[in-house]
């Protein structure tokens, strides 16, 4: 009998299965200071990195209206370029007035080019082409180049408004901010 | 000569004679896959380059840094096609004589993973490893000049293995070729373990036990994807004109083409009618074709050619992988229209953004 009390108590399992608060230590409780801080700093960090990384430091949009100078300074029947790279646009004159044509491919957004010989533009990417008015004639593009509001400044220059824009397809070009007789 | 090479890289024919040889590859598989009938292609096709690469424009297209990869792709995909085929040609005539295939032979309890397969992978990994070190050491990274919003190079071509996905662009509209035929891709390359029941052929190579499988595999892959690698690489050249390989890439090769709708080829040319106004009158035989295709083909092959296949299938089965396999095989036929005829949408309805 004696040497059966004398047996030690089993011993207690080391598992918890019941989470009991347990009195935080002056060390733990900077342990797990320093670890909440951490976690903390990184999740604020990353959340501020990605926010701040939806707006860049750059703007690539040009103004939305401009003045491309005075409407004789456009020879009938050609493309003019000179507002290509700077605004995205190309503003042709036919019998009639002049056009704007926005660079923005109709198929997925690359830049074509003029081709003078030929008298068409020409997307680089898959191939569309565009006749001189802009209407789409080849390759994928769905529809043609869309067209931006032209008008005339009071001094007399031609003033695009790249914030209007025009669409062939649904007979928007027979809207008369469209086209600009001169 | 170079004139036969450049008639012969027409796109419509360029496809034609590839899709054929790949078939004709499949069918007389035990003529082709013999050692030296291969190694006389394979030599074939070394004399080509090497004839081929002194002329100045082929020789500046096939060493461009973005290129030699593809080249090394080329002859890789030929060789392991080959590979895979000789040793089911094999398997195949001893199956006949009623032994076992070769790999049943050679180990004959199951392979462990530790230590074969994970020895063997990292065998493999040192070797790419090295080959990439002497690679970055040898080719410069071809870098271009900071991206010009104004400014799309010409011709602007994707990454390599992106190549069919961009020529796929040139057929369809964004929605359908950038996101929902290769969403389609994906996730028909994931239905396969449950549609593809067939046991046969695990673990060792045949043909003939699954002839249906191997031949949609060679032609999605071998016909569709690196064909359109190979068209879009070494065939497209500026404005994504077509050029043969030794046709010099003049920037102003003029291809006349207008495209034409499927409801104008109806309407005008077949009826002798003008076009009706509303869009879904117009577009309607275009939607019906679509339709039809999808919906009416499937159940017409159950009936007919596919009985057996439905059979042992069971239907939702077999139609998963029958609508999967009538879109694939719509994107060579949408092709082969485009390049033919200029048609450019079966169904086109611009005021709804919506073009097949
Ligand atoms: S982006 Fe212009 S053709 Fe595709």
């Amino acid at each position: 009998m004696a040497a059966a009390a004398a047996k030690p108590a089993a011993p207690r399992p080391k598992v918890q299965l019941v989470w009991e608060p347990k009195e935080l230590h002056r060390r733990d409780w900077m342990l797990v200071a320093s670890w909440s801080l951490f976690a903390l700093s990184s999740l604020v960090g990353t959340l501020f990195y990605v926010l701040r990384y939806l707006f860049p430091n750059v703007t690539y949009e040009p103004p939305l209206q401009f003045k491309a100078g005075l409407p004789t300074e456009f020879a009938p029947g050609r493309v003019d370029e000179r507002f290509k790279a700077s605004f995205g646009t190309w503003v042709v004159r036919n019998e009639l007035g002049l056009y704007a044509l926005s660079t923005v491919c109709t198929h997925l957004g690359c830049t074509p080019n003029w081709l003078e010989g030929e008298q068409k533009f020409k997307c680089p990417c898959h191939g569309s082409g565009f006749r001189k008015t802009g209407i789409n004639f080849e390759g994928p593009a769905p529809r043609p180049l869309e067209r931006y509001r032209i008008g005339l400044a009071d001094d007399g220059q031609v003033m695009i408004d790249k914030s209007a824009k025009f669409q062939g397809e649904k007979g928007e070009w027979a809207n008369p901010e469209s086209f600009l007789y001169v | 000569m170079k004139e036969f090479f450049n008639a012969l890289a027409d796109p419509s024919r360029f496809f034609l004679i590839f899709t054929v040889a790949v078939f004709a590859m499949l069918k007389w598989r035990e003529f082709f896959t013999a050692p030296k009938v291969a190694l006389t292609i394979f030599f074939g096709a070394v004399v080509f380059f090497v004839w081929a690469i002194r002329d100045p424009g082929f020789k500046a297209n096939i060493t461009k840094p973005d290129n030699i990869p593809i080249i090394f792709m080329l002859f890789l995909v030929g060789f392991f096609s080959w590979l895979s085929l000789y040793r089911a040609v094999k398997n195949d005539r001893r199956i006949d004589r009623g032994e076992l295939p070769e790999e049943a032979v050679e180990n004959p309890k199951k392979v462990l993973t530790w230590p074969d397969l994970v020895y063997s992978e990292f065998l493999c990994m040192l070797i790419g490893t090295a080959v990439l070190l002497i690679w970055a050491l040898l080719l410069k990274a071809p870098l271009e000049e900071p991206a010009n919003p104004n400014k799309t190079p010409n011709p602007s071509k994707a990454p390599w293995y992106f190549l069919g996905l961009q020529e796929m662009l040139v057929y369809f509209d964004p929605w359908l070729a950038g996101v929902i035929l290769p969403g389609l891709i994906v996730n028909g390359l994931m239905a396969i373990p449950y549609v593809d029941t067939n046991p046969k052929g695990n673990g060792y190579y045949t043909f003939k036990e699954r002839p249906f499988a191997i031949t949609s595999f060679f032609f999605g892959f071998i016909v569709l994807w690196v064909s359109m690698i190979i068209l879009m690489t070494f065939l497209r050249g500026p404005n994504q004109a077509f050029f043969g390989p030794f046709e010099p890439w003049n920037l102003h090769k003029v291809e006349p083409t207008v495209n034409i709708q499927f409801s104008q080829i109806f309407w005008e040319q077949w009826l002798g009618t003008s076009r009706p106004t509303g869009w879904f009158l117009r577009e309607l035989p275009g939607i019906a074709l679509v339709v039809g295709y999808l919906a009416i083909t499937p159940m017409l092959l159950a009936k007919t050619v596919c009985k057996k296949m439905v059979a042992q299938m069971g239907n939702p089965r077999y139609l998963t992988m029958m609508i999967m396999f009538l879109i694939m095989v719509a994107m060579p036929i949408k092709m082969v229209l485009r390049w033919t005829f200029n048609l450019q949408f079966i169904v086109n309805i611009q005021e709804l953004f919506l073009n097949i």
